[in-house]
C-alpha cells in the first residue's frame, strides 16, 4: 500500500470508503508533499489551502452522511490554470490575466465539485497552453521530478508534475497539439485526450477551438478512465459539445488484447525518434503481440504534413480567440490615448513571445490574400489526414506510436528554436486534427533514467477500445518506477 | 525561399504595439515557420473539402428562453475601469 500522497485514485477510493483514511488526512498528505517539492518543481501557480480544506471536510461530512458522489469523492485534484475556477485566480500563466478572478467555474470544474473532489490548486502551464515544455509560462517553468534540470513537457507541465510528484492524486490538463500526452510521457504518468466534444470546453480558456480538449492526467489507466467519465458528457453551454452517449471507457479494462489489430504508424515512428524511445515502443509492441494482438505497420502519408497544417490552423484560431484580451473588461490594462493605443499597448505588454509569435502567424495566415493558400489549404490537408485515419481503421482497431520523439530535454535546450520545440508534438498533433481520442502510457525508463511514453490512438468515440489496449499495455510493462525525488520523500 | 511578410500591417491587425527591434525579430521567425508550414501547399487538394471542425454537427441551438447569467457585480469587479455598470475605455477616435 502506497503512502497516501502516492495512492492511485482506485487505492484512495478504497481507503476512504473503508474508513482507513479521511479526505482531510489524504489532502494533508498531498499538501505536505507539495510543501516538500514545490520550491524545486513549481508545479503549482496557486495552492488553495483554505478552500481545499473546506472541501475535504465537506467530503468527509458527506461520507459520514452515507452519501457517495462517485469515484472522485474526497480525492485531491489539481486543475491546469487555463480552466476557470470561480473565486480562485486564473492566469493561463500569462501576465495579461495576472490577478484575474473568474466569476464562474468551467463545466469540468463544476463536475469535479459536484463529485465532491477536492481541488488543491491551479497548475502551471505554457502561457495560454502554447508550448511543449512549460518554459513559456510567465511565472517561471515547472521542472521534471525525474531530473529537475529537465523540462516536464507542456503545455500541461504543472499538472503532469503534480501527479508524478504526489502533490495531487490526479489532475486535469488540456490538449490542443499534445499538451496532455507529451508532458505525461516526459513525467512517466498516464495522460489522455478524449474524442473532441466529449468533455465540455465551457470555461476552458480557448486556444484553438476546433482542437482543444480537457482530459485526465493520472498514475494509472483505470484512474484515467474513471476521471474521464466523471467530467465527460454533453453540456448545453458548449455548442461544440457532443450530444450522444459517452462511451463506456472503463468497460474493456480487463478484456485484454486477444485478436485486437494494432497498427504502428510508419510516419510517426521512424524519423527523428530517439533510439531509447524507439526501443521502448518496439519492446511494448512485442509484448502486445505475445499477449495475442495482431501487430503490423500502417502508413498514413498525410500525417507527414500534420505539423505544418497544425502550425497554420492552431495559430489562426488562437489569433481569433486571444483578441478578447484587450484591456477592456478584465485582466491587464495599459493606458493609452485612444482605445486602439490602449489595446495594442496592453497586448504587447501582457503577452509573452510565443503567444505573440502565434498571434502574428495566425493573423497573417488569415489575412486577405493569404487565407486560401495557408489556412484554407491547411484545412484541406486536415481532411486528407482524417481520410488516412479512416482508411487505416478499416484494417486495424487502434494505431500506436511514440508519444514524444524524445524523452525530457534540458531546460533552455529548445527555447531559441521555435521549430525544434514544435517538433516535440509531431506524434500527438494528428489526433487533435482528426478529433480522435489518444492516450499516453508510461512504458519504460531509458538509459538516462528518463521515462518513455507509448501512444495509443482510436477512432472517434472509441474510448472503450483505447482504454482496453492501454490497460493491457500497463499490465504488460509493469512500470513501477517513481521519480527518485518521490522515492526519497515517500 | 523566404516568405515576404508585411509585419507592420500584421501587428496593426493584431493590435500589438511592438518595437522596431521586436517587429524585425518576429518577421524573421515567422518567415522560418511559414516556410515549414508552407509544405501544406505541396499536397494535392483539388476537390478536397476543408475541415473546420472534427465533429459533424450543425445547428447546435438552444431554445430562445431567458436564463440566469453571470452576476453583474462579480463581473464588473474584474474590470480595469468600471463606471455605473459600464466598462470605461479611452476615446475610440483620435482626439484633437
Amino acid at each position: 500500500m502506497s503512502t497516501p500522497a502516492d495512492m492511485t485514485l482506485a487505492e484512495a477510493g478504497v481507503a476512504l470508503r473503508a474508513g482507513e483514511l479521511s479526505a482531510r488526512e489524504l489532502l494533508e498528505a498531498v499538501l505536505e508533499r507539495a510543501a516538500l517539492t514545490e520550491a524545486q518543481l513549481h508545479a503549482y501557480l496557486t495552492i488553495d489551502h483554505e478552500g481545499a480544506r473546506v472541501a475535504a471536510d465537506a467530503a468527509d461530512a458527506a461520507f459520514a452522511a452515507n452519501e457517495d458522489a462517485g469515484p472522485l469523492h474526497g480525492v485531491p485534484v489539481a486543475v491546469k490554470d487555463n480552466m476557470v475556477t470561480r473565486g480562485t485566480e486564473t492566469t493561463c500563466a500569462s501576465q495579461i490575466l495576472a490577478g484575474y478572478v473568474p466569476p464562474y467555474d468551467a463545466t469540468a470544474v463544476r463536475r469535479l465539485r459536484e463529485g465532491e473532489a477536492v481541488i488543491v490548486g491551479k497548475t502551471n502551464l505554457d502561457e495560454f497552453a502554447m508550448g511543449s515544455s512549460t518554459e513559456n509560462s510567465a511565472y517561471g517553468p515547472s521542472r521534471n521530478p525525474w531530473e529537475p534540470e529537465r523540462v516536464p513537457g507542456g503545455s500541461s507541465g504543472g499538472s503532469a508534475v503534480a501527479v508524478a510528484a504526489g502533490s495531487a492524486t490526479l489532475a486535469l490538463g488540456s490538449d490542443t497539439g499534445g499538451s496532455i500526452r507529451q508532458p505525461a510521457a516526459l513525467c512517466g504518468v498516464v495522460g489522455m485526450k478524449p474524442t473532441y466534444g466529449l468533455v465540455s470546453r465551457y470555461g476552458l480558456i480557448a486556444f484553438a477551438s476546433s482542437l482543444d480538449q480537457i482530459g485526465p492526467i493520472t498514475r494509472t489507466v483505470p484512474d484515467a478512465a474513471a476521471t474521464l467519465l466523471a467530467v465527460a458528457g454533453h453540456d448545453p453551454r458548449d455548442a461544440t459539445s457532443y450530444r450522444g452517449a459517452v462511451p463506456d471507457a472503463a468497460a474493456g479494462l480487463e478484456a485484454g488484447v486477444g485478436g485486437v489489430r494494432i497498427g504502428l504508424v510508419r510516419e510517426l515512428s521512424a524519423e527523428g525518434i530517439e533510439p531509447g524511445v524507439r526501443a521502448a515502443v518496439a519492446s511494448t509492441l512485442d509484448a502486445l503481440a505475445d499477449a495475442g494482438a495482431q501487430v503490423r505497420e500502417v502508413s498514413l502519408p498525410s500525417t507527414a504534413e500534420a505539423l505544418s497544417a497544425y502550425y497554420l490552423i492552431a495559430p489562426a484560431e488562437c489569433s481569433a480567440n486571444l483578441a478578447r484580451f484587450d484591456g477592456v473588461r478584465y485582466g491587464l490594462r495599459v493606458d493609452g490615448e485612444t482605445t486602439e493605443e490602449m489595446m495594442a499597448g496592453t497586448r504587447a505588454e501582457g503577452f509573452g513571445p510565443e503567444v505573440t509569435r502565434r498571434i502574428l502567424l495566425g493573423t497573417y495566415a488569415l489575412s486577405a490574400g493569404y487565407y486560401d493558400a495557408f489556412y484554407g489549404q491547411a484545412q484541406r490537408v486536415r481532411t486528407l489526414i482524417i481520410r488516412d485515419f479512416a482508411r487505416a481503421y478499416e484494417e486495424v482497431d487502434v494505431l500506436v506510436s511514440p508519444t514524444s520523439p524524445t524523452t525530457a530535454f534540458a531546460l533552455g535546450a529548445k527555447t531559441q528554436d521555435p521549430l525544434a520545440m514544435y517538433m516535440s508534438d509531431v506524434c500527438t498533433i494528428p489526433s487533435n486534427l482528426s478529433g480522435h481520442p489518444a492516450i499516453s502510457v508510461p512504458v519504460a525508463v531509458d538509459e538516462a533514467g528518463l521515462p518513455v511514453g507509448f501512444q495509443i490512438m482510436a477512432p472517434s468515440l472509441g474510448e472503450e477500445m483505447l482504454f482496453r489496449v492501454a490497460a493491457e499495455v500497463e499490465r504488460l510493462v509493469e512500470f513501477t518506477q517513481r521519480p527518485p525525488l518521490v522515492e526519497a520523500a515517500a | 525561399m523566404p516568405i515576404d511578410i508585411d509585419i507592420d500591417h500584421v501587428a496593426r491587425l493584431a493590435r500589438l504595439a511592438l518595437s522596431e527591434e521586436e517587429l524585425a525579430r518576429y518577421r524573421d521567425q515567422l518567415g522560418v515557420i511559414l516556410e515549414h508550414a508552407a509544405r501544406v501547399q505541396a499536397l494535392a487538394t483539388e476537390g478536397v473539402e476543408p475541415t473546420a471542425h472534427p465533429l459533424p454537427m450543425v445547428n447546435a441551438f438552444r431554445r430562445d428562453e431567458v436564463e440566469p447569467s453571470l452576476d453583474r457585480d462579480e463581473v464588473l469587479a474584474q474590470a480595469p475601469d468600471p463606471e455605473d455598470g459600464y466598462f470605461r475605455v479611452p476615446p475610440h477616435l483620435e482626439v484633437e
